[in-house]
C-alpha cells in the first residue's frame, strides 16, 4: 500500500494556563491518505481544532507538545517532520504550501483594509516561482473556478463587500490556489445557511475529485460528515474514542459516547424518534475525568475500571478501532 | 373554534436606514404584510435563511420592535390587548405574559448576579412578590422546574456550561408567569448531546404549563422534531406555513422544498441536494419585484416576476404564498408515520 500522505501518531497536545497544565489533546493518532477526506468529529472542547491547528503549528505560544508527538507529512520530495520545522521558512512549507486551511468565520479570516485580490497574489508570490501577472491570472480563474459571479471585478473588491457565501468561497479559491495537498476545512460551513451550506459543500466535493488533495474535515455537524468524509474519527474530550468508514460510524456506532451522540441528533428521516440526551455535562479540561474520558456520562461505565484505567484501542473488522472496555469486552467473549 | 393567543394581520416592521444629511432614505421592510396566528398551548416554529426576517417578527410580537403597519392582537382569556395601542400600564402588563429566550446563554446573564438574584430580578422589578420569602419560594419553585438546584442558585453564571446557562436563561423567563415565550435561535449555541436536554425541557413546559412558544430556528430537523406547526420565511415575507408533519412530508412551496432538500443526510448514501438553490437571498433593501423568491426558483414563470402570489389556503390548516403550488408534488418519504400498531 501507498504512504498514508500525513501521519500522525501520539499527538499530546497541553497548554500552559494560571491554573496550571492543561490537557486538550491526549495520544491522538490517525492517517491521511492521498485523495482521502476525513472527518474529524466532535463538540466544543474535544480538541479538533488544536489538533488541526498543530499540523500547521498554528497553536498559541503556550503550548507544550508532549516530545513523543509525531506528524509526519509524506511529500514527493521526502517525508517532513513538523515538528522538527523550526525558521518560518521551513514553516511554510505545513502554512499554505503543501498544507492549507480554511476556517469557519471568513469575514476574521480576510484582512479587513486591503483587498481581496491582493491577498491572494500575496501568498501566491509567497508559496510559488509565479509573476505577479500570472498570480492574478491564476487567482481571478480560481474565483471563477469556485463560482463568484464577475470574478475579475470582485478581485478588487475588500472582503466586507462579499456576502457570508461569497466570502467562504473566495476563502476556499485562496486556500486551493497553491495546490496544497492538504485541506485543513474547520467549521467551514457551520456559519452558513443550509442552502449556501449545500452549495460549498458540492463545491469542495468537485474540487476533491479535480485537485485530487486530500482534507481533513472538522466539524460538529454529523450530517455534514455523512456527505462529504470517506473515514471520520470522533474526539470526546481530546481523545479519539472511535475511528472507522463513514459508514460503519454512523450507521454502527459502537462507542457509547458516538451511540449517545446519534441518539441525540434530531433526524429529519424520523420526525417521531425521541430526542434522547447524552446524560451530563461535558467536564471541563481543567477537570479531566480519570480513567475513561467519557465515563462520568457513560450509561455503560463500568465502576472500578472505567473511572480507573484508560481504554486502549480495540480493532475490530473493517479497519474500525474503538477505545472503550465494554465493547474490548465484548470483543473478547465472541473470540471465545 | 378557540381563539389564538396571538393573531397578526398585514404585519409590516418597516426600518429606515440613512436619510441624513447627504443620503437619501432607504426604507426595508424587515417583516413585510405577515398574517400569522399562534394558537393557545402550541410550539410553534419560524424558518428561513439569515435576513429573511424571523427575529424581527419574533420582537414585533413582543412589541419590542416598531409594528408599522397591521394589528398584533393578544389575548389569553383574561387580557385582550391590541399590541399597537397599548397605554403603558397594559405594556407592563404584556411583560409579565410574554417573554424573550435569547441565543446565547454566555452573553445573556450578568456575570456580577448570582443564580438566585438573575431568576429574582423579573419579580422584583415588576413587583410580582412582596417580600423576599416570596420571592425566594417562586424562584425555587420554578428552578426546579428547571432541573437546578438550591445549590445552583448561589452560583455566578460562570460556574455552569451552556446547557445549564441556558436552563437558568429559561428559569429567568418563565417566572413571571407568561403565556407566551419567543425563543429565538435558543439551541443553536449549545452541543448536540446537551442540545436534546433543552428541547425536552421546552417541550415539558408546553404541555404541563400551556404555554405556547415562537421557536425561532435556522436549524429544520430541530424545528421538525419540537414543533406542532410551522412557518416558513423568506425576505420578509410568509411563503409557506402548516402543521410540521404536512410540511416536512409534502412541502407545497418551491423554497421549503428547497431548503428542506439543502439540509445534509446522515445516510452517506442518500442522495442530496437535490433541488439545488442557485444564489443567495437577495438584499432586502431592493427586493425583487412579484414573488420575491422568483429569481432563485427553478420553476419560475412571468406571473412570478409580476403580481405578488397571495397567501392562499390549501388543505387543512396550510397556506402557500406560491401562484403554481398546485402543480408541484414535492412530497418526501418519512420514516413510519403514526405509531402502526393500531
Amino acid at each position: 500500500m501507498s504512504e498514508p500522505l500525513i501521519s500522525v501518531k501520539d499527538l499530546t497536545i497541553r497548554f500552559r494556563t494560571d491554573e496550571g497544565l492543561v490537557t486538550a489533546v491526549e495520544n491522538v493518532t490517525f492517517d491521511i491518505n492521498p485523495g482521502e477526506v476525513m472527518g474529524l468529529v466532535g463538540e466544543s472542547g474535544s480538541g479538533k481544532s488544536v489538533t488541526a491547528k498543530a499540523l500547521m503549528r498554528l497553536n498559541a505560544g503556550n503550548t507544550r507538545y508532549d516530545p513523543k508527538s509525531r506528524i509526519i507529512l509524506n511529500l514527493p520530495d521526502g517525508p517532513v517532520d513538523v515538528f522538527s520545522l523550526k525558521r518560518d521558512a521551513e514553516l511554510r512549507v505545513v502554512r499554505g504550501g503543501a498544507v492549507s486551511m480554511i476556517f469557519q468565520e471568513p469575514m476574521a479570516s480576510f484582512a479587513p483594509a486591503i483587498s481581496v485580490g491582493k491577498q491572494m497574489i500575496e501568498q501566491l508570490l509567497i508559496h510559488t516561482d509565479l509573476s505577479k501577472a500570472a498570480a492574478r491570472d491564476l487567482s481571478i480563474e480560481m474565483l471563477d473556478r469556485v463560482g463568484i459571479p464577475d470574478a475579475a471585478r470582485r478581485f478588487d473588491q475588500y472582503a466586507f463587500e462579499f456576502s457570508g457565501g461569497m466570502r467562504q468561497r473566495a476563502m476556499i479559491a485562496m486556500a486551493l490556489s497553491t495546490r496544497p495537498r492538504l485541506l485543513i476545512a474547520d467549521e467551514p460551513t457551520t456559519a452558513l445557511d443550509v442552502t449556501i451550506q449545500a452549495q460549498v459543500i458540492d463545491l469542495m466535493k468537485d474540487l476533491v475529485s479535480e485537485f485530487g488533495m486530500a482534507i481533513l474535515f472538522i466539524t460538529h455537524d454529523l450530517g455534514v460528515i455523512a456527505q462529504t468524509a470517506d473515514k471520520v474519527a470522533v474526539m470526546y474530550l481530546g481523545r479519539i474514542v472511535e475511528k472507522g468508514t463513514v459508514r460503519q460510524v454512523i450507521r454502527d456506532p459502537q462507542h457509547p459516547y458516538t451511540r449517545g451522540l446519534l441518539s441525540a441528533l434530531p433526524k429529519l428521516e424520523d420526525l417521531e424518534a425521541k430526542l434522547t440526551p447524552v446524560p451530563g455535562d461535558i467536564p471541563s479540561p481543567l477537570d479531566r475525568p480519570a480513567g475513561c474520558v467519557f465515563q462520568t456520562r457513560c450509561p455503560v461505565a463500568i465502576p472500578g475500571r472505567c473511572d480507573r484505567d484508560v481504554p486502549d484501542d480495540t480493532n475490530l473488522s473493517g479497519g474500525r478501532s474503538v477505545a472503550c472496555h465494554v465493547v474490548a469486552d465484548s470483543v473478547k467473549q465472541g473470540m471465545t | 373554534m378557540q381563539k389564538p393567543l396571538i393573531e397578526a394581520k398585514n404585519l409590516t416592521v418597516r426600518y429606515t436606514i440613512g436619510g441624513g444629511l447627504l443620503t437619501k432614505a432607504v426604507f426595508l421592510n424587515a417583516v413585510d404584510d405577515i398574517s400569522i396566528s399562534i394558537d393557545k398551548g402550541n410550539f410553534f416554529g419560524l424558518v428561513g435563511e439569515s435576513g429573511s426576517g424571523k427575529t424581527t417578527l419574533g420582537r414585533a410580537l413582543l412589541r419590542a420592535a416598531p409594528i408599522s403597519d397591521g394589528t398584533v392582537t393578544y389575548d389569553d382569556g383574561e387580557v385582550h390587548y391590541d399590541l399597537r395601542n397599548l397605554s403603558k400600564p397594559e405594556l407592563k402588563e404584556y411583560r409579565k405574559r410574554a417573554q424573550l429566550i435569547f441565543q446565547d446563554p454566555y452573553a445573556a446573564l450578568s456575570p456580577r448576579m448570582t443564580v438566585r438574584d438573575i431568576i429574582a430580578e423579573p419579580l422584583e422589578v415588576m413587583g410580582l412578590t412582596r417580600t423576599r420569602d416570596d420571592t425566594d419560594a417562586r424562584v425555587r419553585e420554578i428552578a426546579a422546574k428547571c432541573r437546578l438546584n438550591l445549590e445552583h442558585l448561589r452560583r455566578f453564571p460562570h460556574a455552569f456550561s451552556g446547557g445549564q446557562r441556558q436552563r437558568i436563561s429559561i428559569a429567568r423567563a418563565l417566572v413571571s408567569g407568561p403565556r407566551f415565550i419567543v425563543a429565538d435561535e435558543s439551541v443553536a449555541a449549545l452541543d448536540v448531546s446537551i442540545q436534546a436536554d433543552v428541547l425536552n425541557l421546552l417541550k415539558s413546559i408546553q404541555q404541563e404549563m400551556g404555554i405556547s412558544f415562537l421557536f425561532i430556528s435556522h436549524d429544520l430537523s430541530v424545528v421538525a422534531h419540537v414543533c406542532d406547526h410551522v412557518a416558513v420565511m423568506y425576505l420578509g415575507q410568509l411563503v409557506e406555513t402548516a402543521p410540521t408533519r404536512d410540511l416536512f412530508a409534502r412541502p407545497r412551496h418551491p423554497y421549503t422544498s428547497a431548503l428542506i432538500s439543502a439540509i445534509p443526510p446522515l445516510d452517506p448514501d442518500a442522495p442530496t441536494n437535490i433541488e439545488k438553490l442557485e444564489g443567495e437571498i437577495p438584499s432586502p433593501t431592493n427586493p425583487p419585484s412579484g414573488c420575491k423568491f422568483h429569481t432563485r426558483c427553478r420553476f419560475a414563470r412571468d406571473l412570478c416576476k409580476k403580481d405578488i402570489p397571495k397567501l392562499r389556503a390549501m388543505g387543512k390548516e396550510r397556506f402557500v404564498a406560491c401562484h403554481f403550488a398546485e402543480e408541484f408534488d414535492f412530497s418526501r418519504k418519512l420514516a413510519a408515520s403514526e405509531p402502526a400498531g393500531a
